[in-house]
């Protein structure tokens, strides 16, 4: 399950939702809003998708965490729309009968997540200026 | 004929719009870029960004067709 979605994140209840008899581990990760982005001092940011290519590489990806790696479930929720310092942003969840499937699962969807997912943030920052962030300098590899 | 072509981030904000109906003889993915980098004033070259064709990733140098919708996605930034 990969959502995009534009109500606060509750990680609470998307643990929760993982529960599992035959789990032994459940290995979460939550992105959140930081205050400050290469020493300017951030107060809010906006985040947008490509709603329809996001949800199915989110979906891609959990599919390939599954089948690398012996886990019960992985699922990953993105918020969009305008976020405040300290909100999660990203969460994910990974479970398994034992903790290395978790850990290694739970890694693998965030960093794929973060470098495939058509998902931009915008930093709005407290002189009031703001800007799109295209971290990735390099070039951006084609499809093979 | 004609394409619809949308627009992220950046891009976005340059072009003023998050799709726009172009009207192109252009024969792939790479010729269409090009033309919306005069058109926009695009910085980013293509080398920089991936492109989508109706709803999935494709490569610069894909075909288009009449009714096209293309994505035009900047390197991303989610989480």
């Amino acid at each position: 399950m990969f959502l995009l979605c534009e109500t606060p994140i509750d990680p609470a209840a998307l643990a929760r939702a993982l529960t599992h008899a035959g789990a032994g581990a459940c290995a979460t990760f939550e992105g959140w809003v930081r205050d400050s982005n290469e020493g300017r001092r951030v107060v809010r940011l906006d985040y947008q998708a490509y709603a329809s290519l996001a949800q199915a590489e989110g979906a891609r990806i959990l599919a390939e965490a599954r089948e690398k790696f012996a886990i019960i479930d992985a699922r990953c929720v993105h918020r969009i729309g305008a976020l405040a310092i300290g909100d999660p942003a990203v969460w994910v969840g990974a479970t398994a009968a034992h903790r290395d499937a978790a850990f290694a699962a739970c890694r693998y969807v965030i960093d794929e997540v973060k470098k495939r997912v058509p998902i931009w943030k915008n930093e709005h920052y407290a002189n009031g200026e703001s800007g799109w962030l295209h971290p990735d300098n390099t070039p951006v590899a084609e499809l093979s | 004929m004609r394409l619809r072509v949308l627009y992220f981030a950046s891009l976005r904000d340059r072009a003023g719009t998050d799709a726009e109906q172009v009207d192109s003889a252009s024969a792939d993915a790479r010729g269409l870029y090009a033309e919306l980098r005069v058109r926009h004033g695009f910085a980013m070259g293509e080398e920089r960004l991936r492109v989508a064709v109706n709803g999935e990733f494709a490569r610069w140098d894909r075909v288009l067709a009449d009714g096209d919708e293309i994505a035009l996605l900047p390197p991303v930034s989610g989480g």
